[in-house]
């Protein structure tokens, strides 16, 4: 936790530990604060007065049918982009834990799209499936399949899913090449010796000893389809059709900056927070622990 | 590998080629879309391979922009991307590059205080919390400026645990050794912990980099001034240019230009960068 020799001095470290402690101060808990106490008021609609309401402005999130189907959603879309970003990157990097040539050149070109940012990967994948000028649509259009997500809430959906899936594949692809790399290989020749084949191997060996950046990927890619995926939802489809894609932070920024209703607003902030927090804390308590056999 | 099965050689290798594939057509589809003429993309199914107006295309958007969009020059929204990532950047490593030292080499009272105060903001994004900071910003009369852009983002906890976990593993006996050459802490700090820290510092400068110039949300509501967009934003109000017809020749263009120099910081620094990823987050 701390070194066993220090320096000494009174007034150094304040002032060494002073602008990270101001920046989170005013850029941090002052707003979470603020966001606390206004999730408690209503405010009239320009702002004059504004009147202390309790938990009124909670209860009505949890009465709306609206907010509650955003979390049905936020949850379909965050399983779905965490399913197809993990399942696709554990396939390439065991394909590219086994390869010996080209394994450098392979990794360049499956690492480059971390640096994409979100909105990007939407608002290109928003031009691949375009309905009308859109190479995939128009290839799904071939196998019989009607694209359109500016009247589908499904596709509109589906699109969301696949841009954020592709975006965050590099990230997954890294972290279980690393993984993988640092099994024993005399784990996976003494299973050979025993006649174990190369699917056995790995449901019975590879996997167990993965579980630790497994656990960690789900939680990572949790929060980054709940929450850092705001730009690519906002730059695309925006929310719509009717809704579809319209998750929680999305429906933050919504209410409060488009609708105007700060203390709804304030009140989801403090909804989402409590998520984060509880999503850390999972992901701290088994990090430390190490999820193993 | 084990033992040779030419089969799964050739899975291999064909999992491995279809996922590359995979990652690189549409990237490959906008790099072409943004080299025709409008007319080409008009009708469906749309040419796969480049056509003839890169040069008209790219100089337009670079020097004058697109008038839908406020007509901002792309290279003076990629300019005030470029300020952002660097100065997210050289401002989240100076600040907690220092946080960092004071609370591994010092005993003072609150020093387990402020650690918590920096831990819990690991927790935050800023999607979680964006209408009070933007309340806060304008407080402040910082919308509309490049402290705006840069100073709320420069709070996160991330840089300040990879430098205190770093700072644990380095012997303490150069810290006695260096009190009994009488190096005080601020010597100790510039003479030896910034050289030893420079591949972390390094490392961790690609990541921020990336992180800082993708930012979205924040430039989207700290800029109305159409003179400080940032690039990754500003391609959202050509998209939704509202009733127009979107003009993808000049849009996939955009999106070329502003996913460009990430991109390429990661292919040029590739160890640095895996470096520094896998040990930010673990």
């Amino acid at each position: 936790m701390q070194k066993r020799v220090v320096f000494k001095s009174l007034s150094l470290p304040y002032l060494l530990v002073l602008p990270q402690i101001a920046i989170t101060l005013v850029f941090f808990f002052w707003p979470a604060y603020q966001a606390l106490e206004s999730s408690f008021f209503i405010e009239d609609a320009f702002g004059f007065s504004r009147d202390w309401v309790g938990l009124q402005n909670y209860l009505e999130l949890f009465d709306d049918p609206g907010y509650l189907k955003s979390f049905r959603t936020t949850l379909v879309f965050g399983l779905s982009v965490t399913v197809l970003a993990m399942g696709m990157s554990l396939g390439l990097a065991v394909a590219a834990n086994r390869v010996l040539r080209a394994a450098q050149t392979y990794r360049t070109l499956l690492i480059w799209p971390y640096a994409v940012a979100p909105a990007l990967a939407g608002v290109i994948w928003y031009f691949l499936m375009n309905p009308s000028l859109g190479i995939v649509a128009y290839w799904l259009k071939g196998l019989g399949i009607e694209w359109n997500h500016y009247v589908n809430g499904r596709q509109a959906l589906a699109l969301v899913v696949v841009a954020a899936a592709w975006k965050q594949i590099s990230y997954n692809f890294l972290f279980f090449l690393a993984g993988l790399q640092s099994i024993p290989k005399s784990l996976i020749e003494a299973a050979a010796i025993d006649r174990a084949g190369p699917v056995r191997r790995f449901w019975s060996i590879t996997m167990p000893l993965l579980s630790p950046t497994t656990f960690f990927l789900l939680v990572v890619n949790l929060v980054y389809a709940f929450f850092d995926t705001f730009s690519l939802i906002h730059a695309t489809t925006n929310g719509g059709p009717a809704d579809a894609t319209s998750v929680l932070v999305f429906r933050v920024y919504n209410t409060g900056f488009i609708g105007q209703d700060y203390g709804s607003s304030a009140a989801q902030s403090v909804v989402l927070m409590l998520l984060v927090v509880a999503m850390t804390f999972i992901q701290f308590r088994y990090v430390e622990r190490k999820v193993n056999y | 590998m084990v033992e040779n099965r030419p089969i799964l050689n050739f899975l291999t290798h064909a999992v491995l080629i279809l996922g590359v594939l995979f990652l690189c057509f549409p990237v490959w589809m906008a790099l072409t879309a943004s080299t025709h003429a409008p007319e080409a993309l008009s009708k469906s199914p749309i040419p796969l391979w480049f056509g003839t107006q890169a040069w008209k295309n790219y100089s337009q958007l670079l020097t004058a922009g697109l008038p839908e969009a406020g007509g901002v020059p792309i290279g003076r929204m990629m300019l005030n991307s470029l300020v952002m990532a660097l100065g997210i950047t050289f401002g989240k490593i100076a600040v907690s590059i220092l946080a960092a030292y004071a609370i591994v080499y010092f005993r003072f009272p609150f020093r387990m205080g402020f650690f918590w105060m920096i831990f819990v903001t690991l927790m935050l994004p800023v999607e979680v919390r964006i209408l009070p900071t933007f309340d806060v910003v304008t407080k402040l009369g910082l919308l509309n400026s490049y402290g705006g852009l840069i100073v709320p983002l420069i709070a996160s906890a991330t840089a300040t645990f990879l430098f205190r976990q770093f700072f644990l593993t380095i012997p303490d006996e150069l810290v006695e050794a260096a009190r009994i050459d009488r190096a005080g802490p601020v010597r100790f700090f510039i003479d030896i912990l910034l050289p030893l820290s420079r591949t972390n510092i390094a490392a961790l400068f690609i990541i921020l980099f990336i992180y800082g110039w993708n930012q979205y949300l924040w430039p989207l509501l700290a800029t109305t001034d159409e003179g400080l967009y940032t690039v990754v934003m500003g391609i959202q109000r050509m998209v939704n240019a509202g009733e127009q017809l979107p003009v993808w020749n000049y849009i996939m263009g955009t999106a070329v230009l502003a996913l460009i120099p990430p991109v390429v910081v990661v292919v040029a620094m590739q160890k640095l960068f895996v470096k520094g990823l896998v040990e930010s987050e673990k």
